[in-house]
């Protein structure tokens, strides 16, 4: 999300805890979906309709969060919701990360030519805003699980790229680099026992962010009905239809945002905790 | 004369940005399967029919003289016209143009004062709990976007207390003739508080949620700028010469500190324009961002393109203005 670095040594016990804890739950929730899930996500009770969560005068207790105004169960939703959501995080965080560093890595070290093209593709890529970016890239490809991933990774790869470019940067000018070399290690194979290890913390950091920002990318893109299939349950797609009925159903909002908004947290804060972990000045 | 050329170099880096971004979004969007030209027209339409559109609008033509053509006409100010609303597409763009930048302007000054504040005040109480909440604050602010910020004062500020318009630029009912699309501006010129009072109501919300996040990363650095400076020689002398501690923050630390932040804001505000076009769309705010979103779903490409490329030109300028403005305060590198 930004390159700011706090100098402040934080508790990092704690928030690890919490939001390892919060994610660890939400994996549990989407595999046993249909274990857990109290009703089938897709069903539409029409006489069940904007049904308030339990603790609310006349509500059903049958629906622990509430109904939508179709009916449709909200906590099954939630809880459906989060197979899309993690999915995407894992995936295109992951190909993100792989593309990204990658590129980040060789032109970080081999520097010259190669360098040249991948940090002038950087500049192009900043200048475009990465929602409507995001937003172009699923009308192209059309909507669906695949095209969000690509979108992510289409987008992202420059998120990577310029922070492992930096830093694999102020590695090759080390001298254990130099060593290496004059021991007869090839470049590439310097770049990958020797660099590459180095760097590998800030990409582990970076990587936990961008599951986060994922999850996000994914909430907007149904928020904008660009996911996938229009009934299919996601965060996105229900925070869409509870900020229009926010007056007369606010649980249709509230709790799929205060999943969303509690993951992505989590995210971040596990890579801000890993980067400080990481971090052998903080240590 | 160092200066001059590596002026000329940024310009010129700008320059194969901008036409990078315009290859990109012109030959991405011209992958799309749907064909924009049969969803104008009504059912019955003909064969012929369609070939007349097609020609009308160059689509005929093949990918990369198509190009060349929106190319020559962009260099001349033409940006062809929307499939859509069927008006050119620049008069569309700078139509919507001043919201976004009034509600963009907002959401920088927002952030600046909060930032500020935050910074400040961490500074003149360090080590104590005062910091120590500002951080957490700050670390909780950056650590989730805009778009979610946006819907939590949704729910704070239009429902649970309703103080603020959740949607809209201006309430339809009120009765006044903007002569320019600067409303905000407008009304204030033309002493129209009532007016200015509605807009703002309107805007606060989505430029505070575009704020938030920048709000955060500017009290971080500012404070960690200013604690650095607290420890500098001569400000210790402005200490031991009796001023109070919050005139030698100001007075002392901040003029020396406030460059790294500067630069800073500049990078960031890109983002933070680039953050309206969810914004918008969350607020109902008819600026830029909103009418790209429709644009998208519209397939209206000449209209995307020139959205894309509105965006991309913002995004360079403030850029190459930030960068030259470091090189203008900078004396170091003034005088290299």
């Amino acid at each position: 999300m930004h390159d700011a670095r706090s100098t402040m040594r934080r508790p990092i016990g704690l928030r690890l805890w919490l939001s390892g804890g919060w994610v660890t739950l939400l994996v549990l929730g989407a595999i046993f979906a249909p274990l857990i899930a109290p009703h089938d996500p897709l069903y539409q009770d029409l006489f069940a309709g904007r049904m308030p969560p339990v603790w609310v005068d006349g509500a059903d207790p049958n629906f622990l969060l509430g109904t939508d105004s179709l009916g449709r169960d909200v906590l099954s939703r939630i809880l459906y919701g989060a197979r899309l959501a993690l999915t995407v995080a894992l995936v295109a965080g992951v190909l993100t990360c792989l593309i990204g560093a990658t590129l980040g890595l060789i032109a970080g070290y081999y520097r010259g030519w190669v360098d040249m093209v991948i940090s002038r593709l950087v500049d192009i890529w900043m200048a475009f805003p990465p929602v409507l970016f995001a937003i172009l890239l699923i009308a192209v490809l059309g909507t669906g699980l695949t095209s969000i991933i690509i979108a992510i990774v289409v987008i992202d790869w420059t998120r990577f790229a310029r922070v492992v470019r930096a830093e694999a940067m102020t590695q090759g000018t080390m001298d254990y680099v130099a060593s290496a070399q004059v021991a007869g290690r090839t470049r590439f194979g310097t770049m990958l026992t020797e660099i590459l290890p180095n760097v590998l913390p800030t990409i582990l950091a970076l990587l936990t962010l961008e599951m986060g920002i994922a999850v996000i990318v994914e909430a907007i893109l149904s928020f904008v009905n660009l996911s996938i299939s229009t009934d299919a349950p996601t965060w996105g797609g229900m925070i869409a239809e509870g900020r229009t009925s926010v007056h007369q159903a606010w649980w249709v909002l509230v709790f799929p945002l205060i999943t969303l908004f509690l993951t992505v947290l989590s995210f971040s804060q596990l890579g801000e905790g890993l980067k400080d972990y990481f971090d052998p000045v903080l240590r | 004369m160092l200066l001059m050329r590596s002026i000329l170099a940024r310009l010129v880096a700008t320059c194969v940005t901008l036409f990078g971004a315009a290859v990109i979004v012109f030959f991405v969007i011209r992958v799309v399967p749907g064909n924009p030209i049969a969803m104008m027209l009504p059912p019955g339409a003909t064969e012929d029919d369609i070939a007349r559109l097609q020609a009308l609008y160059g689509l005929d033509k093949s990918i990369f003289e198509q190009f060349v053509i929106w190319l020559g006409g962009v260099v001349q100010g033409d940006f062809g016209t929307s499939i859509s609303l069927r008006q050119p597409v620049l008069d569309l763009v700078l139509g919507r143009l001043p919201a976004t930048l009034e509600l963009s302007i907002m959401a920088l000054v927002i952030a600046v004062i909060i930032g500020g504040a935050m910074a400040l005040t961490g500074t003149l109480r360090r080590e104590t709990r005062t910091e120590a909440a500002i951080d957490v604050t700050g670390g909780m602010a950056l650590s989730v976007p805009d778009f979610l910020w946006g819907l939590v004062l949704i729910l704070l500020f239009g429902v649970l207390w309703p103080v603020f318009h959740i949607s809209g630029r201006v309430s339809p009912s009120l009765d006044f003739d903007f002569a320019t699309q600067f409303y905000l501006f407008e009304s204030v010129l033309r002493l129209r508080f009532d007016v200015w009072a509605d807009l703002v109501s309107h805007m606060f919300m989505p430029a505070l949620a575009l704020a938030i996040p920048l709000a955060a990363i500017i009290a971080q650095l500012l404070k960690q700028s200013l604690k650095e400076t607290m420890h500098l020689d001569y400000v210790t002398l402005a200490r031991t010469k009796g001023y109070p501690e919050a005139s030698v923050i100001t007075r002392e630390a901040l003029p020396n500190a406030v460059l790294p932040t500067l630069t800073l804001i500049g990078v960031q505000f890109t983002f933070l324009i680039g953050g309206t076009v969810i914004i918008e769309r969350l607020f109902s705010y008819e600026g830029l961002g909103n009418m790209a979103i429709d644009a998208v779903i519209n397939r209206d490409l000449p209209l995307i393109q020139g959205i894309v490329i509105l965006f991309a030109l913002i995004f360079t300028v403030v850029n190459l203005v930030v960068d030259m403005t470091y090189a203008a305060l900078n004396p170091r590198l003034r005088h290299a």
